[in-house]
């Protein structure tokens, strides 16, 4: 008997080995590519997710090109309905303001609703203009101009900043708006937060925004930014936490739900979701996918808290394990 | 200072200035292989072969889908594509010199070569990635095949226009059929030449990316299906360079190196064989057949 | 009187069977050769249109062309800047490869000692031989540092006050811009323009030159008044060519343009090209108009490429004739 379950062990593993394939946000590539990793090894089924961007994740999502897609900016239900696909949230993350200014080092600055939203459509254009340097009296700014780094690509990052963006500075709503891809005053296209991260890191006055961990993995140093009742917050665990505190996560309406601007004096302002696609009309692929999605929600969350995301709420995985049941696509 | 003098100067000091221009060239071209040979030799490592990808962020791990990826992909095309423009080149040679429009295709064959590659992969994906649903490693071997072939017709008719008529002549005095006479002798004659083409034709492609971008798009995983999406070595270059971490860049550097060895020291063999063996044995049995003394 | 009758079937049997095996021969290397020349370029244009119909039927012609906003969110896609990029980084490194791969053609055939000649051809073969990644990444890591904090500031500070040039050089130097794109780009096509130059140069009968000499012409005279004179149709056709293959560049610009859906007022600003928006675009283009769109650029390069490396062809083929004997 023993024989016969070691053999299982050795060879089902590869026999039976699953191959799922997902594309999409590279805000939760880090995270995802860990998850993947170690759902390999501890169940030899191979996860194959492409970082492209959530505009990709939509894109590949749609067209039945992939297993599942992944995308921070959420499908509204009625665009989820049209696309014959299944929404749920699989992990909550931040974007962070990081940049790399060679004469401050890996000082933390104040940033304010005002100065971003300006710096981004290319109004403030140095690093000592008089409105960064009185958020900041302590730290001596230099005489630099800034460089400003965006997406190139259809992002879920860009998403959440520009959404946070619109809440927070009504000449942004009417010039620019928010989307995973929308046309930027100003600045230099990087792809992916991969490339964001480099673009800033290579830069000598760069700023952008990315997901939490590419700034701490890559020693940038992360501004605080003003939240909704005025105070700086530095994004970490707990003030993400926060932000999601209030969340609505209602099945019904294929858990669409914004985090940016959250009420909640330690809330960062910045922070969102990345949210999985599956296809409704293809429960065999859907079901594929949600083998590895029940194993992130049992065993994923140690490996999301050491790379600085935030696990889904005990509750809210049990709603969407509901929901998966109610659209025949439990694993 | 004689006018004369003057003029032998200026003529001397722009043949200078052209001297410069060679030597501007040459800059580059040290300056970017001695680049790569620093960057990518420090980060080459048994490794990057045999081990697979690590997650974003975490050191180590090697590039074996992408080699193993890299590998079948352009073999495939070699495949593919040598047969096709193997055989078009010969019917531009052979048959087609006579034909004003054979010979404006070949023309046209010739302007293909420069196309941009890009839009080939856009072709591909339109017939063998939106129909099938998903990205697929056989659809990027195609991609690399259809470029392929307009540069294996070309030099495949340049290499089988150099052979001189009077084998085919004597052949025919022979009483031999032209398949005979294509397969037995000219073929034969211009097989070192053909065999440069193709290599020129693999080196070209081994360092194509754009055409996989999304045709054979990439995988972390190791897989030899070609109805899957595969890793290729440029393609993952792209994506490691374009990404914030260090180590992600070595691994770009060391692949970038071994890539590059690759396609120059292929290009390097081709025009070794183009130019000395090539030649040789033609004229030895032209001078031969017509009995002619000395070259 | 039968064996007679038996070798004569013989031989009619190996005839008719070389017969048809030269037909079904010149029918399948036909087939191939048709393919090539014919019916691919065909077969991808007519893809490339087939796919681009819901742009072309939503945006029309001219309004694709000089519409500048690039807008997926909105689906609407006018593809001036992209156009723009494109022209502007194709004709920035021809004006710089231009003068570089003359010089180096004058340098292979008027200058160079025969034991060097191939060194120098071999060197340039192999600047071409380079995978254009390999370019960008290069181009990326190595280069672009140094423009950044050396080349770019130290133009700015010379140059950006001169009245008109001084605009050209505004905008902070990241290093990822037209400049730095136009200058990798010039270098990758320094060895086409030098090898079509080169043979150009190659084709001017001797006699030619030899009648200047005997007048007593200085070798450059000879250059500029005899050899660059009758090869102008060619050299005139390797610059389209280099053009040509510009245009389809898409790897280094990717790594090296900065990805700005703008029309860059500036040389060190950042901008994008047909190329760069397919390979970063092409994969996420979430709506079937927006795919569309990308389609639709691409057939335009498509055509404009192909008429450009034709009328580059033709202009060469005009010198070979011309001096052909």
């Amino acid at each position: 008997m023993k024989k016969v379950l070691l053999a299982t062990a050795v060879f089902g593993g590869t026999v039976l080995a699953l191959e799922i394939t997902g594309a999409g946000s590279t805000f939760v590539y880090p995270i995802m590519s860990k998850w993947a990793y170690e759902y390999n090894k501890e169940t030899g089924h191979k996860v194959n997710y492409q970082s492209i961007g959530s505009g990709g994740g939509i894109r590949q999502a749609i067209n039945r090109t992939v297993d599942f897609g992944a995308t921070d900016g959420p499908l509204t239900p009625e665009e989820v309905e049209k696309n014959k696909l299944l929404q749920f949230p699989v992990v909550i993350g931040a974007d962070v303001i990081t940049y790399n200014v060679p004469e401050i080092g890996k000082t933390v600055l104040n940033l304010d609703q005002k100065a971003v939203c300006d710096i981004y459509m290319g109004k403030i254009t140095k690093w000592n203009d008089p409105y960064l340097q009185q958020l900041n009296p302590n730290v001596k700014l230099p005489d630099r101009p800034i460089v400003v780094v965006h997406r190139s690509d259809g992002s879920g990052t860009t998403w959440i900043f520009t959404n946070w963006l619109s809440k927070v500075c009504p000449e942004w709503k009417e010039k620019v708006g928010y989307g995973t891809s929308v046309k930027w005053p100003t600045g230099v296209g990087a792809k992916g937060n991969e490339g964001v991260t480099n673009y800033v890191k290579r830069s000598q006055g760069g700023i952008g925004y990315v997901e939490y961990i590419y700034a701490k993995q890559n020693n940038l140093p992360v501004a605080r930014i003003k939240n909704r009742e005025g105070n700086f917050v530095e994004p970490s665990v707990r003030t993400i936490q926060e932000a999601a505190k209030h969340a609505k996560w209602d099945k019904s309406k294929h858990f669409y739900e914004v985090l940016t601007d959250q009420p909640g004096k330690d809330a960062y302002p910045i922070a969102g979701s990345t949210f999985i696609l599956i296809p409704k009309d293809q429960p065999e692929r859907a079901k594929k996918a949600n083998v590895f999605f029940k194993w992130v929600f049992e065993k994923g969350d140690k490996y999301a808290q050491e790379l600085q995301y935030i696990p889904m709420p005990e509750n809210v995985k049990k709603l969407v394990l509901e929901y998966w049941k109610e659209h025949g696509v439990a694993p | 200072m004689s006018r004369k003098t003057l003029r032998k100067l200026f003529s001397n000091f722009m043949l200078f200035v052209s001297f410069l221009t060679a030597a501007y060239g040459i800059f580059w071209l040290f300056w970017i292989l001695g680049s790569l040979f620093i960057n990518g030799f420090k980060y080459l490592s048994p490794e990057l072969v045999y081990l697979d990808p690590t997650p974003a962020g975490q050191e180590g791990g090697g590039l074996r889908p992408a080699f193993v990826g890299h590998l079948i992909i352009t073999s495939l095309a070699t495949i593919i594509g040598v047969p096709m423009g193997i055989m078009a080149g010969i019917y531009f040679a052979e048959y087609g010199r006579n034909s004003k429009f054979f010979m404006t295709l070949r023309q046209i064959t010739d302007i293909m070569v420069s196309t941009p590659s890009i839009l080939m992969g856009a072709v591909v994906y339109a017939v063998l990635v939106k129909p099938v649903g998903h990205f697929n490693g056989f659809s990027g071997a195609v991609a690399l095949a259809l470029l392929m072939l307009p540069v294996i017709a070309i030099t495949t008719d340049e290499m089988l226009k150099l052979v001189p008529k009077e084998m085919r002549e004597a052949a025919y005095a022979l009483g031999a059929y032209k398949w005979q006479v294509i397969k037995n002798v000219v073929m034969r004659a211009a097989k070192v030449g053909i065999m440069t083409g193709v290599i020129l034709g693999v080196a070209r492609i081994a360092g194509e990316t754009a055409p996989l971008l999304f045709t054979s798009f990439n995988n972390n995983v190791l897989t030899f299906d070609l109805k899957d999406p595969m890793a290729s070595l440029t393609v993952t270059m792209f994506n490691y360079v374009m990404g914030p971490y260090h180590y992600w860049h070595q691994q770009a550097w060391a692949a970038a190196f071994i890539l590059t060895m690759g396609v120059l020291l292929l290009s390097i063999i081709a025009r070794v064989l183009l130019h000395r063996n090539l030649l040789e044995p033609i004229f030895y049995i032209v001078r031969s057949i017509t009995g002619k003394k000395g070259g | 009187m039968e064996n007679v009758a038996e070798v004569q079937k013989s031989i009619r049997e190996i005839k008719t069977r070389g017969e048809f095996l030269e037909r079904f021969l010149k029918l399948s290397l036909g087939f191939w050769a048709l393919f090539a020349g014919l019916l691919f370029p065909i077969l991808a244009g007519a893809i490339l249109l087939y796919e681009a119909r819901l742009a072309i039927e939503k945006f029309g012609f001219i309004h694709f062309l000089t519409y500048t906003n690039w807008d997926p969110v909105q689906e609407d896609f006018g593809a001036a800047t992209m156009i723009f990029g494109t022209v502007v980084s194709t004709i920035l490194s021809m004006l710089l490869a231009a003068p570089v791969a003359i010089g180096i053609a004058i340098f292979i055939t008027e200058l160079a000692p025969n034991w060097f000649k191939p060194i120098v051809s071999t060197a340039v073969e192999l600047l071409a031989a380079i995978p254009s990644i390999i370019y960008g990444l290069w181009g990326f890591f190595i280069l672009t540092p140094i423009m950044a904090t050396k080349v770019e500031p130290w133009l700015q500070d010379k140059l950006g006050d001169v009245p008109l040039i001084g605009k050209l050089f505004q905008g902070a130097p990241t290093g990822v811009d037209v400049l730095t794109t136009s200058l990798v780009l010039s270098i990758m096509i320094i060895p086409f323009m030098a090898a079509v130059v080169r043979d150009a140069f190659n084709m001017v009968p001797p006699i030619m030159k030899e009648s200047a000499y005997g007048l007593g012409a200085t070798k450059w005279e000879v250059i500029r008044q005899v050899v660059i004179p009758y090869t102008a149709s060619g050299i005139a056709g390797g610059l389209i060519l280099s053009a040509g293959r510009a245009l389809g560049e898409t790897m280094a610009v990717t790594f090296l343009a900065g990805n700005n859906p703008q029309i860059p007022k500036s040389l060190l600003e950042p901008f994008t090209t047909i190329t760069v928006a397919l390979a970063n675009q092409f994969t996420e283009a979430d709506t079937d108009v927006y795919l569309s769109a990308l389609y639709y650029a691409g057939l335009l390069l498509y055509l404009v490429s192909l008429t450009m490396l034709g009328i580059a062809k033709f202009m060469v083929l005009r010198l070979e004739k011309r001096w052909k004997v």
